[in-house]
């Protein structure tokens, strides 16, 4: 492994030996709970479309709005001040403070104060400051940084914080408890609050029309803190303004949902400031409330920080409509395993950090962990606002490929790239072009098999192109499925088809996993189709999950070439990989003209999609193999954000298979993912929950939809992995 | 009975929120059996109750917030889909007492209960267009920050609604 990758590799070793676990437990236990708020809200999609709607307006109208907030702030006798930057931003805080004569102040959690790294500038200025929020303070007395959006210290467990608390705070009794400890923190704090010079929150959302800031709390801390000093600044995003109460519903029913799985959370605050609450003269205990001479002050700072700018980045624009929720880390199968000190830049963390470090500080700030998306799309649907996380970090690899010196080692890949994108690392060029690597294979088949498991070459692999010698590699078949399917006789249409269908062969299905080619076409003929195999052209999702956008254009558009002729034939499209299907129907949004997309995303099915609407349709599934042994299924990531995996288990349980599936986020493999040097750990590590569902099944059948999975399963069970369509199969 | 009553009722069944029904001649006693004293309020602004003559000290003033065990206010609205009290900020300290003491008592007239969020805009709506003020409260403060959920934190750790039917 290169000294890079060895780093790398050494980094998400520690996180997993000393934050995995918590976090783990932490999000599993916030995932059950988000689970089960969305399937009880029947209005999920309708408000998440709605959101997204009000979210694309709300940008594009940003620059009025603000003016609209500047002018309702004021006529309720607060002030409004836009940052330009962190410095910027923090010059009017501090100065502030200083028109105070502040000696504290009280804050409630915020990650915009976070990415200014305001607590230093105060600090500096010779104000102390006291995260009011429990995760906070627990990271403030720890000195160290959060690792998640809303749950910050959420990598530390109880016996940590107990640890912690008791050393620093060194009380009679240690404490053990969370009680303890919450009533220790709440008590502390409590005096902070009382005494306090300011308060600073942040502001999940801002009303234009009106100038209310909405914070949206569990503990109570940013009521106390907004209202409890008479002087409240309040800092946010550019981004969070919505024009009316009337856009803020959907916001209020959607954020808890998905942050924390609560129907609601405990404190919606909708503040116009300065508030009408009476001030609060702890110094005079028994005067009424509002009888001191404090007169109520409030400034609103709007940061830019490059967020206008993003307005402009068609691709990066999307990121200004994430409200911070966390969701999509927390659907993310290799954060759930390492956490967001992994997963995270300065100050952002999860699927969308990528998009706000990219923006916030350029691509560079991305570059460190974006790698460990491994476009699984399991965060789409978790988006209240419906961002493409994965296309978004899909991007911005892309532009940091763009950056990369080309290397002495060329002519290791020499022959399987194309000249596109030639500056890119050779690792993501050997995996951007495994349907070359695969041909090669296979026309080399058995020796390019036998030479690929010698010591040597799986040493250089490893150390040049950051191959995880750990991992078998593929194992390439001698007769493609093309050729096979060529040399069939007769060759003649099947003349009662009632159907034509067109079958796609991946590059693993025609050169490795041949079988279940084999088995699907037998299938989809048993059941009455005419079957016609495409050329094997790649999709373009392997050089896509290498961020290498224009090859996987290119072959985008040889795809649709290809098939063009079919479906303008009324033939129908099945797809065996669940990744190429994703392609097919989400990514070439981005790679091909809209009616061609529109066209191929209608018409092509999952095989087994296909497979269960001929059935439906009056097919006879009789004529297909009968079920022998119980299976263990797990679906496909992909396959499962598109809400095709039903139609698998469907099928097997109407064909009389007794099924158990898995109901992990993911496998852990995701394509080149887990071949990777410097990510193996790790992909191991998040494979386990899936052994672990399986582990007692061992009489069943390991059924797997996705190669990636298949080949994840094998290494992790030691036994053979078969694709659905494949039990089916009626036979030669 | 409306069914957003209804609705609204089990919704504080599943926070585990303690109410009680009550009329304007009930109000007293359903009162005094919700409170912990000490406890400090603000008025009501509610025709047919108040809190003078009851245990409940006004008005608030600082010593009151840290001592109190309890605090008595109004709800201008509520929502029955999930419990929440809509409770409104004023110059008496509504706000400031539904949240220091360790128990609040809300009071909340039957024909404030709203469906739903979306029904409660106009209510914030025409509140905010006048500079004011409200806080969607469901439930009790809680915390998971430390490494398991607890409750009370800087908010209340009891809730208890005392809703009132109008004559
Ligand atoms: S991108 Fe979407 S899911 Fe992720 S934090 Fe933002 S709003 Fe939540």
């Amino acid at each position: 492994m290169s000294a890079e990758r060895r780093r790398k590799a050494e980094k998400i070793r520690h996180l997993l030996e000393t934050e995995g676990d918590a976090v783990h437990e932490n999000i599993t236990h916030m995932n059950a709970e988000r689970y089960d708020a969305i399937e009880r809200f029947d209005d999920f999609e309708a408000l998440r479309e709605e959101a997204r709607a009000i979210k694309e307006d709300a940008i594009a109208d940003l620059p009025a709005l603000v003016e609209q907030v500047r002018e309702s702030v004021e006529a309720n006798g607060g002030h409004l001040y836009v940052a330009d930057d962190a410095a910027d931003a923090n010059r009017y805080i501090t100065d502030v403070a200083d028109s105070k004569d502040a000696d504290t102040l009280v804050k409630s959690k915020s990650m915009t104060s976070e990415e200014i790294e305001m607590n230093d500038a105060l600090e500096a200025a010779g104000v102390d400051v006291w995260e009011t929020d429990l995760g906070e303070f627990v990271l403030q007395v720890a000195d160290e940084g959060p690792s998640h959006l809303i749950g910050p210290s959420l990598h530390r467990s109880r016996e940590d914080v107990a640890d912690l608390f008791n050393e620093v705070f060194d009380p009679e009794e240690p404490f053990e408890t969370a009680e303890e400890l919450t009533a220790f923190a709440r008590d502390y704090l409590g005096e902070k609050i009382h005494a306090a010079d300011m308060g600073m929150t942040g502001a999940n959302f801002v009303l234009a029309d009106s100038g209310t800031i909405t914070l949206v709390t569990n503990e109570g801390n940013a009521r106390k803190t907004a209202v409890t000093p008479d002087t409240h600044v309040a800092v946010t995003g550019v981004e969070k303004i919505l024009p009316s109460v009337e856009e803020l519903q959907p916001f209020v029913e959607l954020i808890s949902k998905t942050a924390t799985g609560q129907d609601i959370s405990q404190y919606v605050s909708m503040f116009t400031p300065p508030v009408d609450s009476p001030t609060i003269d702890f110094e005079n205990p028994d005067d009424p409330l509002g009888s001191g001479d404090g007169e109520r002050e409030f400034h609103l700072v709007l940061i830019d920080n490059g967020r206008l700018d993003m307005r402009e980045d068609d691709q990066l624009k999307e990121t200004l409509y994430c409200i911070r929720c966390g969701a999509c880390a927390n659907s993310c199968g290799n954060f759930q395993h390492v956490g967001g000190h992994a997963f995270g830049g300065e100050t952002y963390t999860g699927g969308i950090a990528t998009g706000w470090e990219a923006g916030l500080r350029g691509e560079e700030a991305a570059d460190e962990f974006n790698d460990l998306c491994t476009g699984c799309s399991r965060c789409v649907n978790a988006c209240p606002v419906k961002i493409d996380i994965p296309w978004i970090n899909t991007v911005v690899r892309d532009r940091l490929n763009g950056d990369a010196t080309p290397s002495e080692f060329e002519f290791l890949v020499e022959g399987l790239t194309p000249d596109a994108e030639d500056s890119v690392d050779l690792q993501k060029r050997l995996f951007g072009n495994f349907g070359t690597l695969a041909e090669l294979g296979s026309k080399t088949a058995p020796l390019s098999n036998w030479t690929a498991k010698l010591g040597p070459v799986r040493s250089l692999m490893d150390e040049y192109l950051g191959v995880s010698r750990e991992r078998d590699l593929p194992q390439f078949q001698r007769e493609t499925l093309v050729e096979w399917f060529e040399s069939r006789r007769p060759r003649a249409p099947n003349a009662d088809a009632t159907r034509k269908v067109l079958l796609y062969p991946d590059a693993y299905t025609n050169y490795v996993l041949v079988e279940r080619g084999k088995a699907a076409v037998r299938v989809l003929e048993a059941l009455g189709a005419h079957v016609e195999l495409a050329s094997p052209i790649e999709s373009g999702r392997a050089p896509l999950s290498q961020g290498m956008i224009d090859t996987a254009s290119e072959q985008a558009d040889a795809v649709a070439a290809d098939l063009e002729p079919y479906l303008e034939a009324g033939f129908d499209v099945a797809v065996i990989e669940p990744s190429d299907l994703a392609a097919f129907r989400r990514e070439y949004e981005y790679l091909l003209p809209e009616a061609a997309h529109d066209r191929l995303a209608e018409n092509s099915y999952d095989v087994m999609e296909y497979v269960y609407g001929l059935l439906e349709n009056g097919a006879d599934g009789s004529t297909l193999a009968a079920p022998e042994e119980p299976v263990a299924y797990h679906s496909h990531c992909q396959q499962r954000t598109l809400g095709v995996e039903a139609y698998t288990e469907a099928v097997l349980e109407d064909h009389g298979f007794d099924v158990v599936t898995s109901d992990v986020e993911c496998c852990g493999m995701a394509g080149s993912f887990g071949y990777k040097s410097e990510y193996y750990e790790l992909s191991m590590d998040v494979g386990e929950d899936l052994y672990e569902q399986f582990a007692d099944e061992d009489d069943r059948t390991l059924v797997a939809s996705g190669t990636s999975c298949t080949e994840q399963m094998g290494d992790l069970f030691g036994r053979d992995v078969t694709h659905p369509v494949e039990l089916l199969d009626p036979g030669p | 009975m409306s069914t957003a009553l209804s609705t609204f009722e089990s919704s504080l069944d599943r926070l585990e929120v303690g109410w009680t029904r009550t009329t304007p001649d009930g109000f007293e006693d359903a009162l005094a059996s919700a409170i912990d004293p000490p406890a400090v309020g603000v008025p009501l602004g509610i025709d047919g109750v108040s809190l003078d003559g009851t245990a409940v000290e006004t008005p608030p003033t600082p010593r009151l917030l840290r001592e109190a065990n309890t605090g008595v206010t109004r709800a201008g609205k509520a929502i029955a889909r999930y419990g929440t009290l809509v409770v409104d900020s004023d110059p008496a300290g509504t706000e400031p007492v539904s949240l220091y003491p360790p128990t609040h008592v809300a009071v909340v007239r039957e024909s404030d209960v709203l469906p739903d969020v979306e029904s409660a805009s106009d209510h914030l709506g025409v509140r905010f267009a006048d500079g004011g003020s409200s806080v969607f409260a469901t439930g009790v403060s809680s915390t998971g920050d430390m490494g398991a959920l607890v409750e009370g934190v800087h908010g209340p750790k009891h809730v208890h609604v005392l809703i009132l039917e109008e004559r």
